[in-house]
């Protein structure tokens, strides 16, 4: 088994709140996915089985949601929005400034395999912009010095 | 987990007001507290409908508001839950949507972070008065101090009374689910989000039946944006005839603007619907201005879905028929400025490599047309843009039009149509001289 018998526990404890057992697929694959950083067949197939659902179904539903990562990605996972309103607030300079820190392209990994670096759709946060996501959190009003303090910050705690 | 966003409100401003509530407690470090809630007057009107008001009355103290949907389509609240039938044996279903996506919007994420159980009350509420028994937030997964929030309230309003069994002894019993989506705009349409609760693919829904007759699980359901059902308590507190004195005659209430871009002071301002535009943007007390003393270009008045204003047309009061009158749409209120350093081509190519992107895949002229007008533009923008590219896109545009199961497709190629109009001349020139009039580049401060 990949996830743990605290994650199973939660998904059990999710799935009994709904009217129909089909209902308890996405919170069961976002509770592997916070357990486990990305999705996969074996996932499925766990989550299959706690829940009581066919593993297609289950697999069906979970592709079609883009924010969890279908292979592994890096300890950090750099998301950072590349929609409107960040990017008239320098969105683009932002990622060539990440990918020129980081030394390496959108969607790479850095070769220590604490960074992953992805541009994501509009983050709801637009009146704070520009904007990115590193896992859960979010980091605002971003600035190349704040940028600068961030990845420090996630090196040293690494 | 961090969770309180810096953004900017005027909190002060709504809580010197007699009238504006939404934003009133924002401010305050404890309100998401149920505690506090309850010091601030919360659960009130809740215990008001429960402790004998009839489920019709609740509708009508709702329907004589003229409250509309804040989610974006602006539909009369309690017409809406006037559909739910009355005498149905099925159980009925209340979702509230806290899917926050549309481009712009950041508003319903600071009401789910501070205030948190002012939704609870607003959706047990409506919950009551459509008879139904287990109701849902839907939040985007991406908020996940948002999720937490909510969680965290619902349980203390379990743990105080407030939903659960025989809930202040009236007999009536309600449960509530938060349930986190996983990443799709399109789940914030309402008919892909029953799909997604369902543990379907978020995919729309051919209307009709409609929700409010077929919804969640086959039974009569009710979606409701956040801001909408935060409104419900104030109006159940204070009177439908109070309610009216704010905002228009049609478009009544305050609304929570979203106000990003080019601006001085970007942030979430709750105003009486009615409010001019331009003070949005100018006021000192508001925007500020436009950021670095530059001049407007356009603006987005209501979220990324709805057409552009120039800046001979910001003198437009923020209200549904206003801003319809004008061309464009209030939708979720979210205000984009645009200063005169902007590409059209560049901000357009920002927009529909999101519809295409988030397009559910369900019909022909979303999925297809969405996808060659990205392309269409993305060679303008580089440069490659060809003679006849510019019609193309109007012909494309006026196949998606109106031709869709949902209106996402609407929503892409609304602000198009809307740039080719307002700066034909920008593009003809992008497409001539295979560069852009001016260059969007903004730095990184
Ligand atoms: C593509 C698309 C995305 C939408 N996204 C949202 C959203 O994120 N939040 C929301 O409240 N409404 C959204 N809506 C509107 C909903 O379908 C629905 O009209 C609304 O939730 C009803 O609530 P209201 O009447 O209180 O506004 C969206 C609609 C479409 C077509
Ligand atoms: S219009 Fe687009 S998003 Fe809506 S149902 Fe059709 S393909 Fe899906
Ligand atoms: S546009 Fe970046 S968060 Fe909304």
């Amino acid at each position: 088994m990949i996830l743990t018998e605290e994650s199973i526990a939660r998904i059990r404890e999710k799935a009994a709140r709904y009217p129909i057992r089909k209902s308890a697929i996405l919170p069961a694959i976002t509770v592997a996915y916070r357990q486990v950083g990305y999705l996969s067949e074996e996932i499925y197939g766990e989550v299959s089985q706690i829940i009581g659902v066919p593993v297609v179904e289950v697999a069906e539903a979970a592709t079609f949601y883009t924010m969890f990562p279908k292979q592994p990605v890096g300890k950090f996972l750099i998301q950072v929005c590349h929609n409107i309103s960040c990017s008239l607030l320098g969105a683009e300079s932002l990622i060539s400034y990440l990918e020129e820190k980081l030394e390496i392209k959108k969607g790479e990994t850095t070769p220590d395999g604490l960074f992953t670096l992805v541009t994501v759709e509009c983050l709801g946060s637009c009146a704070t912009a520009p904007v990115m996501q590193i896992n859960q959190d979010y980091y605002e009003n971003l600035t190349r010095e704040k940028v600068d303090g961030i990845l420090e910050e996630l090196r040293s705690k690494s | 987990m961090t969770f309180y966003s810096p953004v900017i409100t005027n909190a002060a401003e709504v809580a010197g007001s007699e009238k504006l509530h939404l934003l009133r407690y924002v401010e305050d470090p404890d309100q998401h507290k149920v505690e506090k809630f309850e010091e601030h007057g919360g659960y009130r009107a809740l215990k008001k409908v429960l402790g004998g008001m009839p489920p019709e009355k609740v509708i009508e103290e709702v329907r004589n508001s003229g409250l509309r949907g804040r989610g974006g389509a602006g539909f009369p609240a309690g017409v809406k839950w006037g559909f739910v039938p009355k005498d149905s044996p099925q159980p009925r279903y209340l979702c509230c949507n806290a899917d926050e996506s549309e481009p712009g919007t950041c508003k319903d994420r600071v009401i789910m972070e501070r205030d948190p159980h002012a939704i609870i009350e607003g959706m047990a509420i409506a919950a009551y008065a459509i008879g139904c028994h287990l109701m849902f937030i839907y939040i985007r997964g991406e908020f996940g101090h948002c999720i937490e929030r909510m969680e965290k309230a619902t349980e203390e309003a379990y743990a105080r009374g407030h939903l659960g069994r025989n809930i202040y002894d009236s007999g009536y019993d309600l449960d509530m689910i938060v349930h986190s989506g996983g990443g799709a705009y399109i789940c914030g349409e309402e008919t892909a989000l029953l799909n997604s609760i369902e543990g379907e693919r978020g995919m729309s829904r051919i209307r009709p039946p409609f929700p409010a007759i077929e919804g969640l699980y086959g039974c009569p359901t009710i979606v409701n944006n956040v801001e909408t059902l935060s409104a419900v308590p104030h109006i159940i507190n204070r009177g439908a005839d109070w309610y009216k004195t704010m905002g228009t005659e049609k478009s009544t209430g305050s609304k929570i603007f979203s106000l990003s871009g080019h601006v001085n002071r970007p942030g979430n301002y709750e105003v009486e619907l009615g409010f001019p535009l331009r003070h949005l943007i100018y006021d000192p007390a508001y925007g500020g201005g436009i950021l670095g003393g530059r001049k407007l270009k356009g603006v987005i008045p209501g979220g990324s879905s709805t057409p552009f204003l120039t800046p001979e047309m910001i003198d437009v009061n923020l209200d549904y028929e206003s801003l319809a009158e004008a061309g464009s749409m209030l939708g979720s209120g979210a205000v984009i400025v645009f200063n005169e350093d902007t590409c059209i081509v560049w901000a357009i190519l920002k927009l529909i490599h999101f519809y295409r992107h988030e397009s559910c895949g369900k019909c022909t002229p979303c999925r297809e047309g969405t996808a060659w007008l990205e392309q269409i533009i993305r060679r303008i923008e580089r440069g490659q843009g060809k003679p006849g590219d510019i019609e193309h896109i109007e012909e494309i545009c006026d196949n998606i039009l109106g031709r869709t199961v949902c209106p996402l497709g609407d929503a892409a190629v609304m602000p198009i149509q809307s740039a080719i109009k307002l700066w034909r001349d920008e593009w003809q020139y992008h497409v001539d001289n295979k560069k852009c009039l001016v260059k969007s580049e903004f730095a990184l401060r």
